[in-house]
């Protein structure tokens, strides 16, 4: 719980700054991409594939283009340009052609007058499918078929796996991997499928320029990446095709890859009128990419005094049946396996897999969620088998800076994980609430199921960290323009993805602080006026564009200093430290750094379980977080107690549930979601300790409260239980040991 | 088939398909987009309306049942060009991220201040529970009803 705030309009670095946004947010005036609408709008509407794994005989779409209010209805063939894209291998139809490789894939495109004719006319649309047995088991699908015998992700610089549906493998070996120590704990654990389940379900609005080109107003994570792939399918030059920000109902990493962007501007511009695509909730589970399941195998072994000596991990990621950004979450997965923890050896095996399950790639957190739950699992382990308080332990392992990590890595930047143990230790745990008491305040809430009867508390910790920024050599930059006028005002431009996460607050404090006026306005993101920022992602978004824009603001003064006054117009682009791939053999860094920074947080949970029905309520949750400096400390706050209640879903009731490849729960009814009555207080603790490479010294703050709640809690909860709770989200059989 | 309802004191007709929600209606065929559309299943409240007074799901409202009623919407808080206090607390206390559940969130906050203009926090808690979020963690919209209520 924060303190009410002042109301703030303005803002410079480092103070509490109501958004710009706000106000027309709760009023009800902010245009989210669903909101649009334009004269002669038509709406459309996807086919998509009932089928995890089918050949595609025969499309007949004769019945529905007769169909009342049906302008248009388009398949694969109808696609002018290349036939597949992706966010970074084309290995995805725009529309399905001979074979569908998960269910909701798109296979035909409707567009009609009203909502309801155009899914008239889409359940017409005939699909003959020969059904196919679908790889749905990861383990077992480096034997099976391959999904993508042109092996997409090969020749990309990544170890030469020959098996069959890898995406890519990466082995990590640092030191002597055979090094015994005097302990040793085993486990395996299983993350299920999340989905970001944002709350605005994917929508745009393709709209028909008159000369053969686009405009097309879409929530988004990253405009200029979606033109680069969205122009080659429509046959167009890259400036045919404007990409301009709609408002953004959420993101966390599921509005990276494209959804209906390519197929609302084939629509566009076949009917010649504009055409919105709105998805409903069902039709979002199948519109974006998910968090990673995944499958760990771990053994950390050490010396009786506790000093990890090495560690042992084998992870499985199932990336579902396209590439996305599969890669770099394997690489992410690999490089924080071990934890914030110095360890002298280690062998890291992480291989992602094609499979025919709901397509994976990016979700806040980015493959450290998943060893984040395993490593803290571990460590918890370690200390019960050695006697050792797990804070103890987790302090005389801590990374610090001049370690180096087991890609052989230096911390050349700031890492204060002894700090944040510390100090998210050092918060005041609740004490134990007497009895009797509301039910909303035990487990089972107002299901009304206990007076009390069966309930323990476990009180539990983790810690964990992740990259800030993209890694392994990407050419990562971000872009402003700055105009500074004549009367003493500034319009800043920058594509930056305000995706809910603050980052346009963000941008004008950074102009207000460098220009030294209040004066400033951000103009709207489009690929139209300014060059790529990058994406809204990867902790990055704060950095990269504070980056651009200071740098855009000092050298506008400049040129304005040098021309003696008058407007000045400058566009300057923003890169943070290089990176160079790692190793494809041995997973170490091919120079100075594979990822440019990190940050780590620690968390501390206090739990409530019925044992005897296997109920859970999270009483309190208690955070030190790693944030370089808060550039808007409301803001930071927000991000923390965001970022944990998603980790809270994972832990307790976040999954998508699949039979043979095909969701059974793809609505908010089936999908359960974090409310009002699970989520506990958060204290956080804000840790400045300024990264020296970053501008302010600012790190992002959105994925490290993500990437350790769920392990925090699920620790509470085996404290509370006595039980392995080695699978998230735990379930109630798992708790009464069933 | 026609209807006629009011929506913020204002009467307003449309001609709507029989299975058109009431959703579907304010923000499609009478300009009042601020109900936002997350779920279709009133599981999630970003569409959180008055009707006749009573608090509910747009969406899970046909348009027809709505002739002849009274909508009230969260284009219709703030008086005068000044913002409800529920609405000006959300935005002092950070509690609007993304802000796509936050009309649902500020029709129901206020809805709930009128009926109980000081919540204790397990009324406040499950009072909301009809509302997701999936940006905040809820911590700021507490305390923005919290500050509202003692405004």
């Amino acid at each position: 719980m924060t303190a009410p705030v002042e109301k703030l309009q303005l803002g410079r670095i480092g103070e509490t700054v109501a958004r710009a946004d706000a106000i027309p947010k709760v009023a009800g005036e902010f245009a989210y991409s669903s909101d649009l609408n334009a004269a002669g709008m038509l709406w459309g509407h996807t086919v998509r594939s009932p089928h995890a794994h089918a050949r595609i005989a025969a499309i007949d779409v004769s019945e529905a283009v007769g169909m009342p209010g049906v302008h248009a209805v388009l398949r694969h063939e109808d696609v002018p340009g290349a036939p597949r894209y992706g966010l970074e291998f084309p290995d995805q139809p725009v529309l399905a052609s001979d074979r569908v490789r998960y269910f909701g894939e798109p296979v035909a495109l409707v567009a009609a007058e009203h909502p309801e004719q155009a899914r008239r006319a889409a359940a017409k649309v005939r699909v003959e499918y020969e059904p196919l047995e679908p790889v749905v088991d990861p383990e077992r699908a480096t034997e099976q078929e391959p999904l993508h015998p042109d092996r997409p992700t090969a020749g990309h610089g990544y170890r030469d796996d020959p098996r069959p549906n890898v995406v890519r493998s990466l082995v990590i070996r640092h030191g002597d991997p055979d090094t015994e120590g005097e302990v040793s704990v085993s486990g395996v654990y299983e993350v299920g499928i999340q989905d970001q389940a944002f709350l605005g379900p994917e929508s745009g609005l393709a709209v028909p320029d008159g000369e053969g080109g686009v405009d097309i107003y879409v929530a988004t994570q990253w405009l200029h990446v979606d033109r680069d792939q969205i122009a080659p399918c429509l046959g167009l030059e890259p400036e045919r095709v404007r990409i301009h920000l709609a408002g953004v109902g959420g993101a966390f990493g599921g509005r990276e890859d494209l959804s209906m962007q390519i197929h609302g501007a084939l629509l566009a511009l076949h009917t010649n009128r504009p055409v919105k695509i709105v998805y409903s909730r069902e039709e979002s589970f199948f519109g974006h990419v998910h968090r990673h399941p995944a499958k760990i195998w771990a053994e950390h072994r050490a010396t009786r005094e506790g000093k990890l000596v090495c560690i042992r991990m084998r992870i499985l990621l199932d990336g579902g049946a396209y590439a996305s950004s599969s890669t770099a979450v394997t690489s992410n997965a690999a490089s924080f396996a071990c934890g914030p923890y110095s360890v002298e050896n280690a062998l890291v095996d992480c291989t992602c897999v094609y499979t025919n399950n709901p397509p994976c790639g990016a979700m806040r957190g980015f493959g450290a969620v998943q060893v984040c739950f395993a490593h803290e699992a571990q460590m918890d382990r370690l200390a019960a088998e050695l006697g050792i308080d797990p804070i103890e332990l987790r302090l005389l392992n801590a990374l610090k800076p001049g370690d180096t990590l087991p890609t052989g890595q230096r911390i050349t930047g700031t890492l204060p994980v002894a700090d944040v143990i510390r100090r998210a230790a050092a918060l005041p745990v609740p004490e134990p609430e007497e009895l009797p008491r509301d039910p909303l305040r035990l487990p089972g809430g107002s299901g009304n199921t206990t007076r009390g009867q069966g309930v323990q508390r476990g009180v539990g910790f983790a810690v964990g960290f992740k990259n800030l920024c993209y890694s392994e050599g990407f050419d990562d930059f971000c872009t402003a323009r700055v105009r500074l006028l004549e009367n003493g005002a500034a319009e800043v431009h920058c594509a930056a993805a305000e995706v809910g996460q603050g980052v346009n607050g963000v941008i004008l404090q950074v102009a207000r602080e460098e220009l030294g006026t209040d004066d400033v306005a951000l103009a709207p993101g489009t690929t139209a006026e300014v060059g790529s920022a990058g994406s809204a992602s990867a902790s990055r978004m704060t950095w990269m564009a504070a980056g651009a824009v200071r740098t855009a603001c000092r050298a506008a003064l400049e040129e304005r200093e040098r021309r003696g006054g008058g407007e000045v117009d400058v566009e300057r682009i923003y890169r943070h430290p290089r990176t160079t791939p790692l190793d494809p053999e041995t997973g170490q860094i091919t120079g100075e750094r594979a990822h440019v920074a990190y940050a780590c947080a620690a968390m501390r949970v206090v739990a409530e379980v019925d044992v005897d029905l296997g109920l859970t309520r999270v009483v309190w949750i208690g955070t030190a977080q790693d944030v370089g400096r808060a550039l808007n400390p409301q803001a930071v706050e927000g991000q923390i107690e965001g970022g944990a209640a998603q980790g809270l879903g994972l832990a307790l009731m976040e999954e998508i549930q699949t039979r043979d490849g095909l969701i059974t729960n793809a609505s908010f009814t089936d999908y359960l979601i974090p409310t009002t009555l699970d989520m506990p207080p958060v204290d956080s603790e804000l840790v400045e300790d300024p990264e020296p490479d970053a501008p302010y010294g600012a790190k992002g703050v959105g994925e490290p409260p993500t990437v350790v709640s769920t392990a925090a809690i699920v620790s509470a909860l085996r404290a509370a239980t006595g039980q392995p709770l080695s699978r998230v989200p735990v379930r109630v059989d798992d708790i009464v040991g069933l | 088939m026609r209807i006629s309802l009011t929506v913020n004191g204002d009467a307003h007709e449309a001609d709507v398909w029989e299975g058109e929600s009431l959703l579907f209606v304010l923000r499609e065929r009478l300009g009042f987009p601020g109900s936002k559309n997350a779920c279709e299943q009133g599981e999630c409240g970003s569409c959180s309306v008055l009707l006749d007074g009573s608090l509910v799901c747009a969406c899970l409202v046909l348009a027809a049942q709505a002739d002849g009623h009274e909508v009230q919407t969260v284009e219709g808080l703030a008086q005068d060009g000044e913002l409800h206090r529920v609405q000006q607390a959300f935005v002092d206390a950070g509690a609007v991220q993304c802000g796509f559940c936050t009309p649902g969130f500020v029709v129901a906050a206020a809805d709930l201040l009128a009926r109980n203009p000081d919540p204790n926090d397990d009324e406040l808690r499950e009072a909301l529970s009809g509302n997701l979020c999936r940006c905040t963690g809820y911590a700021k919209i507490f305390d923005a009803v919290r500050i509202a209520a003692g405004r």
